[in-house]
């Protein structure tokens, strides 16, 4: 059950600001540096404050005024330390590339190698030759159908087996063994089976996304505590309103957690099977740059599939956090 | 209603008597839990009747029992061998005219205090329009003093009011038989007392047949008709039953200047102290 990962952690360190830029900054894969992060973090709010009162303390008394004053700089902290970072990212970057016999263009020759891509992400000269705008659109089309697919039959699989002991019996071990299956595997079977590279790239994509979403709602729907189903058979909350008014409340936090982990899978999934696959995509733009070695083209794509990855990781979160406030 | 042999009006007065007279009975009830190595005797030949709008409280020590018994009236459970009956009907699930107080509350955390109440209103009365129904619930949000939280969810609230949210949800589901699983154990002393006041208050419109729970002897005495002591499980039995002859409205500086009160409470006491001295003592 390594994917289930516990919907009150989430909201242990979102009560702590400091805790949660930090690691935001750094973004959720990074878990193990998070430690360090959030010691880090403390030191430079501790310190904002102290300047800040030192300052103050002659003309008038630290109250609200300075306490946005470290507000705000904070804020600005969060902005402007990713930003150095990848400053330097880029330059050791640059110079690296720069040494003799190293393939792989700096950053300022990627810009200059792909502007065409970069000032004009909707261009359409007819079959694949189409602006990286269209090409990720594309891939999100196939993300969305096969998604919304894994996210309708996980939950309400996901609800027929937690609420059933024996078919989790007879189910859990099955999708324990599926769901270790990587994406690309299934990429053969699907072809086989749907003669076409849409409907399989879609089924891959479904394949991949369903498992997180299923067995974290199996377990949600198992984990509703003794008390709510008490409450459920003494005041006879029974069918449509025990689903929306005990089922679905009490299990949506495990719900999200498949479905946040899900979308990451998705899209991971998504830029592999198009490279098999072909069309018009950017998982297939990939394949082709690397074909034609356009290699600039090829990093403009990774950084943009990162940052539509980041997007659709933080729409999920905001999603469930819209519904967690709502539910809790 | 067409039966020809028997009708209701012949028996009435001495059937009707018999059957308040024993409203809740619990007749010759084993519990079992378990099997084999984790099998657990919790109860061992309860018997006991509740008359129909009698105030009774189930006192004992922790695990002897008392919780089991509640729930076998609630339904939740269901006896090894023996009956439980409601009203001449034998309890086979969890229904309506047996509400229960939990000890922790239980509200469902996603819902307003008013939701709260609301969901047994909705089950009582599945045919009023929403409309009704949502002015009923407030009916009993207002009569535990709680109109102005109306709106809040169960975080937002001190543990007294969930409590008395539960007591709401448990009164608007209008039932025959009130249960109440240790109430007030998780309040301040203060905070308690006043919902036993607030209870009390209620109970005097209501006049439901109740079974509470408690450890606490001064609350057992203050709001009950009889008091039942059971012994220590497993196999436990109820060992005694006190009869509370202090005459309502009972009040606490009243009952203090009772000598009835205090000679229930030096009887009650000492049963529990010898008890737990026999806890402990298997224990070692």
């Amino acid at each position: 059950m390594s994917l289930i990962v516990d919907g009150t952690q989430t909201k242990k360190t979102e009560g702590n600001p400091q805790v949660t830029q930090a690691a935001a900054s750094l973004g959720s894969q990074a878990l193990a540096e998070r430690p360090r992060a959030m010691v880090s973090g403390l030191k430079i709010k501790e310190s904002a404050v102290k300047t800040e009162n030192n300052r103050s303390l002659p003309v008038v008394p630290p109250g609200e005024d300075s306490e946005r004053a470290a507000r705000s700089r904070e804020r600005a902290q969060t902005f402007i330390m990713p930003a150095v970072a990848l400053f330097f990212l880029c330059l050791f970057w640059e110079i690296y590339s720069r040494r003799e016999g190293v393939v792989l263009p700096g950053p300022l020759k990627t810009v200059r190698e792909s502007w065409n891509f970069i000032a004009h992400p909707f261009f359409d000269h007819g079959a694949n030759d189409k602006g990286l705008g269209w090409q990720l659109l594309s891939s999100l089309q196939r993300v969305a159908l096969g998604y919304s697919l894994a996210a309708v039959v996980g939950v309400l699989f996901g609800i027929l087996i937690g609420k059933s002991a024996l078919a989790f019996k007879a189910f859990d071990p099955i999708f324990q063994v599926l769901r270790t299956i990587p994406p690309l595997a299934w990429l053969p079977i699907s072809l086989a089976t749907f003669n076409q590279a849409n409907p399989s790239a879609i089924f891959v994509i479904f394949i991949t996304a369903v498992w997180p979403i299923l067995i974290n709602t199996s377990v949600g729907v198992m984990r509703i505590p003794a008390e709510y189903e008490n409450v459920a058979k003494v005041y006879k909350l029974q069918g449509r309103r025990y689903f929306f008014k005990v089922l679905l409340p009490s299990a949506a936090p495990y719900i999200f957690t498949g479905l946040r982990i899900s979308i990451g899978m998705a899209w991971l999934a998504i830029v592999a099977a198009e490279m098999l696959t072909g069309g018009v995509g950017i998982g297939f733009f990939i394949w082709d740059s690397w074909n034609s070695s356009r290699m600039s083209d090829i990093i403009l794509s990774v950084v943009y599939v990162g940052l539509v990855g980041l997007i659709l990781d933080r729409l999920v979160a905001k999603l469930s956090s819209w519904f967690g406030t709502r539910l809790d | 209603m067409t039966n020809p042999i028997i009708t209701k009006t012949d028996l009435a007065p001495a059937f009707e008597e018999d059957r308040d007279a024993r409203f809740v009975n619990i007749k010759a009830v084993h519990k079992v839990f378990g099997a084999g190595k984790k099998r657990y005797h919790a109860l061992a030949g309860v018997d006991l009747r509740i008359a129909k709008g009698e105030f009774v409280s189930i006192i004992g020590h922790s695990g002897c029992g008392k919780s089991t018994l509640l729930n076998l009236v609630a339904g939740l459970n269901l006896p090894t061998t023996g009956s439980v009956q409601v009203n001449g009907k034998e309890v086979e699930a969890p229904g309506l005219d047996r509400a229960v107080v939990f000890q922790s509350h239980s509200l469902l955390p996603w819902l307003t205090v008013l939701e709260n109440v609301q969901i047994s209103v909705d089950s009582v009365h599945p045919e009023w329009n929403a409309k009704a129904r949502a002015a009923e619930a407030n009916r009993f949000v207002e009569m535990v003093h709680l109109g102005k939280h109306a709106h809040k969810k169960p975080g937002e609230i001190s543990g007294g009011m969930k409590q008395r949210v539960g007591i709401a949800r448990a009164f608007a589901a209008d039932p025959q038989v009130l249960l109440l699983d240790e109430p007030f154990g998780a309040l301040d002393a203060l905070t308690r007392g006043s919902m036993q006041d607030e209870l009390t208050t209620i109970w005097n419109d209501n006049r439901k047949t109740v079974m509470m729970i408690t450890h606490d002897v001064d609350e057992a005495i203050f709001l009950s008709d009889r008091i039942v002591l059971m012994s220590n499980g497993p196999e436990a039995v109820i060992a005694k039953v006190v009869a509370v002859d202090i005459p309502r409205p009972r009040t606490r500086e009243g009952l203090l200047e009772n000598p009835l009160y205090m000679e229930l409470r030096k009887e009650l006491l000492h049963y529990l102290i010898g008890t737990g001295h026999a806890v402990a003592e298997a224990a070692a």
